[in-house]
């Protein structure tokens, strides 16, 4: 068996799994956020209207709230939102949820590794399509709806069809000015964005041992965009070193056996890897960067789950320094744990030089929602993870997507820009 | 829920690939607690030009196909978000089949948890219900969709199926027959 399935199994108590059973698992964590939240809050309300008596949840300790989406508060309905997701955490005796203006708190999937909220071996849900980040920690890591999520906070489990698993090895190392971000973008142009479609994207090789766990969590994350039911990475030494530095050290580690199937191999040669853009209105939709020098752009934007971690951060910080920004540019760091750390290293400091806002953690512009988003026409260029026709704002607005040093290069030109071009 | 019954309604042709839950229904309608009433922002950006003006030439707004109870669409439909607000939508304004040849995972879930039935079928047929102006059957029991008395089968997850069929929506029915569902799926592979 593969990781994945080995996971399923043990969490289902069976010795064996293969592709295609059903299995009912035991779930170990659940996460819910300021829209996922409110839509289990309704769930729960249809069912009572319905006479099932709901007062308690299986185990509140293992359930984990993240305000992300809508805050700051974008207006007087999302305000009282959060009022409902704090009333329904108190009410069911939820203890970690993160609350913004509260010290530590950020987007969903980026707590879920900066907090070390989700361990190795482990079968986390969640509310959130990209709940497969959390996948390179070595867990199975899914996104549900709201009536799954429901189910899964009152009876702690859920079914699953063992997804067939497909392997990407990286060999070697991703040259300079590239990231995981190019790596998973050209993955995705290749496949498709209903290339995985319920199966599981796995990665491994010398390329993935030699990735950072940052950047590892990219290439999980954007497993969503290619239609993934999960994203998954097993765990080395590397990872237990990250998990450590929070504060993990107490895991059942899972690895796929030696004669692991998986349904197809798809290999990719590190040093081919070149800095790679997709373009309107699909992640699908790639290029490299460099035939795109003559899109000119309204905006750059450094955010979300995918491209505003610390790494992220450091990165366009090095395109950054001692540069000016020629189009507005936002940085939002995921999560406070990170902003801080900007702040600590000196990152701050280097784009408020370069011009750049820098905000508060937020999906905000990411999904289209507030703090930023794009009026009719407008190009942007952002590290995020989606760009259907209006994500991050109208309809007919523009989103390429791109790695943090693409996006950093591009703000100080003006127009798309492969940072090994950048004077 | 109540049981799904034999569905006949002509079909609503939305000739677009990778429709995603945001185009479903806009970010914008998120906030909104309750779980009803989402019919009305369906397809929002598509069907208005602003508040209470419809743009004529998108397919909803066409008289032909206002009590249409059956959705066509192309490849990767329901990708995005995992809203299950799109679902809520696609159910409140009357939408009970949706055909496309490929659905995104967390949507085609939602969609039995709401009494839609997602059905999959091969670009031909899809082709076929495209270019039909008539009403199309579909009849879940027989696993067929019938358009002008010809039926072409289709495939569905036997445990989908049963969910659907029995009206077994509720989470509590759910528990209940999860012993019977694995069984139930084991002996009926497809």
């Amino acid at each position: 068996m593969n990781i994945t399935e080995k996971i399923l199994a043990r969490a289902s108590g069976k010795s064996k799994v293969s592709p295609g059973d059903v299995v009912f698992v035991n779930v170990d964590k659940v996460m819910i956020h300021d829209v996922s939240g409110p839509g289990v809050i309704a769930v729960f309300e249809k069912l009572k209207k319905k006479g099932m008596k709901i007062d308690k949840l299986w185990d509140p300790e293992r359930v984990w709230v993240a305000e992300d989406h809508f805050v700051p508060a974008a207006d007087k309905i999302s305000a009282q939102n959060i009022v409902s997701l704090t009333n329904f955490t108190k009410q069911f005796g939820i203890k970690r949820h993160f609350k913004y203006g509260m010290g530590q708190y950020g987007i969903c999937h980026t707590l879920s590794h900066e907090e070390a909220m989700v361990l190795p071996g482990e079968v986390y849900v969640g509310g959130d399509s990209h709940t497969n980040t959390t996948g390179a920690l070595g867990a199975f890591a899914a996104g549900l709806g709201h009536t799954d999520v429901a189910y899964v906070l009152l009876n702690g489990k859920i079914w699953f069809k063992v997804p067939e698993t497909l392997f990407f090895k990286l060999n070697g190392k991703l040259p300079d000015h590239v990231m995981a971000k190019d790596l998973i973008l050209k993955i995705i142009g290749d496949i498709g964005n209903d290339g995985a479609a319920y199966k599981t994207m796995q990665f491994g090789g010398t390329g993935i041992s030699e990735m950072s766990v940052e950047g590892r969590l990219t290439l999980t994350n954007m497993t969503t965009e290619a239609g993934a039911k999960s994203g998954i990475v097993e765990p080395d030494q590397k990872l237990r070193d990250y998990l450590a530095a929070k504060g993990a050290i107490k895991y059942d580690e899972v690895h796929g056996d030696a004669d692991a199937q998986y349904e197809k191999i798809y290999e990719y040669e590190g040093s081919e890897i070149e800095p790679t853009v997709a373009k309107p209105f699909s992640p699908e939709n790639i290029s490299v960067a460099r035939d795109l020098s003559s899109i000119e752009l309204d905006k750059a934007y450094i955010g979300s789950c995918t491209g505003a971690k610390l790494e992220d951060l450091r990165a366009a910080a090095k395109i950054l320094k001692g540069r000016t920004v020629k189009i507005r540019t936002e940085v939002l760091p995921a999560a406070i744990s990170i902003f801080r750390k900007a702040m600590e290293e000196g990152l701050l400091k280097i784009f408020l030089d370069a011009g750049v806002v820098v905000g508060p953690p937020t999906c905000g512009a990411c999904c289209g929602a507030h703090m930023g988003v794009l009026a009719k026409d407008e190009i942007c260029i952002s590290t995020t993870n989606r760009n259907f026709p209006g994500r991050m704002g109208h309809i007919e607005s523009q989103t390429y997507l791109a790695s943090p040093l693409v996006a950093a290069a591009s703000a100080i030109t003006g127009k798309i820009t492969d940072p090994r071009d950048l004077k | 829920m109540k049981p799904f019954e034999k569905i006949k309604s002509i079909a609503t042709p939305l000739d677009k690939v990778n429709v995603d839950t945001d185009q479903i229904v806009p970010k914008q309608f998120l906030k909104l607690i309750q779980r009803t009433g989402f019919g009305q922002y369906l397809f929002y950006d598509w069907r208005y030009e602003r508040e209470g003006v419809q743009r004529k030439d998108f397919i909803l707004n066409d008289p032909a196909y206002k009590n249409s109870k059956i959705l066509l669409a192309r490849d990767n439909f329901g990708c995005g978000s995992s809203r299950e607000h799109a679902v809520w939508a696609l159910d409140d304004y009357g939408f009970k089949v949706i055909i496309s040849t490929s659905f995104a995972d967390i949507f085609y879930n939602n969609c039995f948890k709401n009494g839609i039935l997602p059905i999959r079928v091969s670009d031909d047929i899809l082709q076929k219900l495209f270019s039909t102006k008539s009403e199309i059957e579909v009849n879940l029991e027989k696993q067929t969709i019938k358009i002008d008395n010809i039926p072409i089968s289709f495939n569905i997850e036997p445990h989908w199926k049963k969910i659907l069929l029995e009206g077994l929506d509720d989470i509590a029915m759910t528990l209940q027959h999860e012993e019977q569902i694995t069984k139930y799926e084991r002996s009926h592979k497809i």
